[in-house]
């Protein structure tokens, strides 16, 4: 397991420069003078040069590259051209925010995701596996745009129950210490804004999880549907095994792979692809830091965020490869 | 222990679910609205808008959402008008002139302190104007409305010095007539030197000035908070305690959270939502003048546009109103001239082409294009407050050219090649438009329709020396009724030689909640809001 698991981190390091030289390649991909199309119209020839000696875009592309791996090796991302704030201090509150609305979003998937999926598969062809699988189609195909924006109509205009945009109540703020509310809150003590960050966290995190949710609950019963035909099973339940244990402890043990798998993409997924959502819901995301950067052709924050998603997606398949060694002792990658 | 390991994670997986079930149904008793209509009066204004502001220091940028939030910290020498962009004692509280317009003499007012406790006063201005004039381009575009920097040769201010005290005295190079207008303008609020010299180039984020409100936190791109500063030399001004600017990019969205309580004002309404907010008789709607225009222009240098009478002809074709219906929901205002009427020394006397399709062909017919031409018709390929559906828009004018036989081609192409060809003059008819910088005539007239701005901004290289000269002298005189009058000449003028259609002047509306009262807003897009309140 150990000598896996280094060996696995060690593969990692191809992936990670692969990234880099990708996004590294961003900046240089823009046709004509980056740095004139980073100025603008209106720049004199004297601006657009000084910052082309700034980005560094006059020395040999090698070089640039490793000056960047250099910089980044040290922490550095750089400046962002439309702030002019280091990046790796301005990202973090957006990364945090992401990554609270991710977590909670993903539990929400998983939990009802893979309930309804085993018991879809346990009471196969029931209306209860219709009606799962239906909305589950359903739950796949909306779009969270018109999601997003009906959940505030109905839970928040018309009910009047939940607050329709936002983090916290911001007549109220929560002072931030690691940026992950629901932790903050909580060790202030404060649990009456604990309830206000959870009630904002609801809505978002319930439109990011439709999709995810859908894609679990299918994957969880057609694997499930496979591994409940097998031979270990019926000799389980010939044994007069509860039905119940039979399903959740053999059959699901048997069945997480591929959902396991599932839900590590659909994780990396949301941590980058959340910008409709942030938009909507006016969460101060990572998502959102990119699209404005992309907006106002901030490259070096274009850059950072992608580099940072990217690294986050190979973060998660890891954990997920480690977790199959753990769960199913079976897969075993020591020759 | 591994079997058992795993069941327990199943069996605390499903605890979490009960727990997350419990809170969704707990949360349904305390609800949001609480939170917002407790407490006897309301003196926390939360305003909702669909970007973040890029800086707080108002030097640095252009951008309009830095300048909503500043304009309530800084103050500057002379202030626009409540509505329009007329001048008015800022900091200074009185000024003269020199009757060759190149010597600008401010009285400051006195006792009044930045919020850090600091003095202002004559040094602290000349502190601002030296630290503006010796930047360079990327750190202020103060170049764009003083000519250039310290260094330039194109600079207008020779010098500013600190006569006394409490007096100022800018000396010009050259008379400028604008010159007030623009010292009005956002990004020329006076800074505490103190606090500039403390934070460097972290000022951007820790601004501090003599406003009626005091920054207090920037969470980048959620809120921005300001606080009342208690030592506001205006006694009984800000009324409110906190105004806190959030950011909510859907405009949908902000309206959601603006029928929740969760803001109290909101920019950036649909014209299409205007009814549900009408409908609720909890919120109001709140107008912004314009300050913008959006227009067809023709290249007149190009074949047939060179002909007076080919403009006018397609003048008198197209139908503003129905325009401005279909695409801009009744909220914009038909254009007879290139500038709006928030502007002083707009010419109301212009009599606009009407919709009138005989005269037209008689036009045509009269120019020598008895059964019309081809032409190609350029489509702005993004969205402006003036030009809110391009491609639409040309469309409807297409088919209003058709019916005197013109046949226009409607062609795009991306924003940046856009602008591009447009300066060549590349194209024979094209959509463009322009939102004022400072409310001065000459923003928009020089800017846009005088021979010196052909390979800028006269992208329809209209060329009139009686236009040229009016608008010169217009630069150098310094009383602003003759200013005005020569102004009203100008557009009477560019009225009868149609280089453009002027199409819209387009109103951007806010929504608020009905309670928040004295909130007036500026056509220059930002507003000081030290008188508003709750009723």
């Amino acid at each position: 397991m150990l000598t896996y698991t280094v060996r696995r981190i060690f593969s990692l390091i191809p992936v990670l420069i692969g990234m880099t030289l990708v996004v590294f390649a961003i900046i240089h991909a823009i046709p004509g003078n980056p740095a004139q199309v980073i100025l603008g119209q209106r720049a004199t020839k004297e601006a657009v040069r000084e910052l082309t000696e700034q980005l560094g875009l006059n020395k040999p592309w090698i070089i640039q590259y490793f000056e960047y791996i250099k910089a980044l090796l040290h922490g550095d991302l750089g400046i962002s051209l439309r702030t002019r704030g280091p990046i790796n201090e301005e990202i973090w509150p957006y990364l945090m925010a992401t990554l609270e609305l991710t977590i909670v979003a993903m539990l929400i998937a998983i939990i009802i995701g893979v309930n309804a999926g085993i018991i879809s598969a346990w009471f196969n062809n029931s209306w209860f596996d219709y009606v799962a699988m239906v909305l589950a189609l359903i739950g796949v195909s909306l779009p969270i745009f018109w999601l997003g924006l009906m959940e505030q109509w109905a839970f928040s205009i018309q009910l009047g129950w939940l607050p329709t945009t936002g983090r916290e109540d911001v007549r109220d703020p929560v002072s931030a210490i690691t940026n992950l509310y629901l932790l903050d809150t909580l060790m202030q003590g404060r649990i009456d804004q604990f309830w206000t960050v959870l009630q904002h966290l609801i809505l978002p995190s319930l439109a990011l999880a439709t999709i995810p949710m859908a894609i679990i609950a299918r994957m969880t019963r057609a694997t499930m549907l496979e591994v409940m035909k097998s031979d270990f099973i019926r000799t389980a339940r010939a044994k007069g095994l509860r039905m119940f244990w039979v399903v959740y402890k053999h059959s699901f043990k048997n069945a997480i792979i591929p959902v396991l798998t599932v839900i590590g993409l659909q994780t990396g997924l949301l941590l980058g692809g959340a910008i409709l959502t942030e938009t909507i819901f006016g969460w101060p995301g990572i998502g959102r830091y990119l699209y404005d950067a992309i907006t106002y052709r901030d490259y070096p924050v274009i850059q950072s965020g992608i580099l940072i998603i990217a690294s986050l997606f190979v973060l998660i398949n890891l954990i997920v490869d480690l977790l199959y060694v753990f769960i199913d002792p079976r897969i075993k990658y020591t020759k | 222990m591994k079997k058992r390991s795993l069941t327990w994670l199943l069996i605390s997986v499903m605890a979490i679910s009960m727990f997350l079930a419990g809170c969704g149904s707990k949360s349904t008793s305390s609800t949001a609205k609480d939170d917002t209509k407790s407490g006897s009066k309301k003196d926390t204004l939360v305003y909702g808008r669909g970007g973040d502001s890029t800086s707080l220091d108002p030097i640095t940028t252009t951008e309009g959402e830095t300048f909503k939030v500043t304009i309530n910290i800084f103050e500057n020498l002379v202030n626009y008008g409540k509505q329009d962009t007329t001048l008015h004692p800022g900091l200074a509280k009185s000024w003269e002139v020199s009757p060759d317009g190149l010597t600008y003499t401010f009285h400051l007012r006195q006792g009044v302190k930045f919020q850090d406790g600091t003095d202002f006063n004559a040094d602290a201005v000349v502190f601002n104007f030296n630290r503006w004039m010796n930047g360079d381009e990327k750190q202020f575009p103060y170049y764009t409305m003083f000519g250039g920097f310290k260094k330039d040769p194109g600079h207008v201010i020779k010098e500013v010095k600190a006569v006394d005290q409490n007096t100022v005295q800018f000396i010009l190079k050259r008379p400028m007539a604008p010159f007030l207008k623009n010292l009005a303008m956002s990004p020329f609020g006076i800074a505490s030197p103190s606090a500039v010299k403390k934070w460097g180039d972290k000022f951007r984020e820790h601004p501090v000035g003599t406003g009626p409100f005091k920054f207090v936190e920037w969470k980048q791109n959620d809120r921005i908070v300001l606080e009342k500063n208690p030592d506001y030399w205006q006694k009984g001004l800000p009324k409110l305690n906190k105004i806190i600017f959030r950011v909510i990019p859907e405009n949908t969205a902000r309206l959601n959270a603006l029928a929740n309580g969760e803001i109290d004002v909101m920019d950036g309404l649909n014209p299409s939502d205007e009814a549900t907010v009408k409908a609720n008789k909890n919120l109001q709607i709140i107008k912004r003048p314009s300050m913008n225009v959006g227009y067809l222009g023709f290249t007149v240098t190009r074949k047939p546009f060179d002909n007076k009478l080919v403009r006018q002809a397609l003048s008198y074709a197209i139908d503003k109103k129905a325009i401005i219906k279909a695409f801009y929901g009744g909220q914009a205002i038909p254009a007879k001239n290139p500038m709006p009427p928030s502007i002083e020394g707009y010419n109301d006397a212009v009599q606009d082409y009407p919709y009138d399709l005989e005269k037209a062909k008689q036009l045509l017919a009269q120019a020598g294009y008895p059964n019309g031409f081809s032409m190609d018709l350029w489509a702005m390929p993004v969205a402006r407050p003036y030009m809110p559906e391009g491609m639409k828009i040309a469309e409807v004018i297409q088919e209003d050219l058709s019916k005197i036989g013109v046949k226009a081609k409607i062609q795009s192409v991306d924003w940046a090649t856009y602008l591009q060809k447009a300066t060549k003059g590349d194209f024979d008819a094209y959509m463009l438009g322009w939102t004022g910088d400072n409310g001065d005539p000459d923003n928009f007239l020089y800017a846009l329709l005088d021979k010196d701005s052909i390979g800028s901004n006269n992208y329809s290289r209209y060329d009139n020396p009686q236009v040229h000269d009016l608008l010169i002298k217009a630069q150098q005189e310094a009383d602003q009724t003759k200013r005005n009058d020569l102004y009203k000449q100008a557009q009477q003028i560019i009225h009868d030689d149609a280089p453009w259609v002027p199409l819209v002047h387009s109103t951007p509306l806010l929504a608020a909640s009905k309670d928040v009262v004295n909130y007036v807003p500026h056509p220059t897009g930002s507003e000081v809001l030290s008188e508003v309140e709750f009723k």
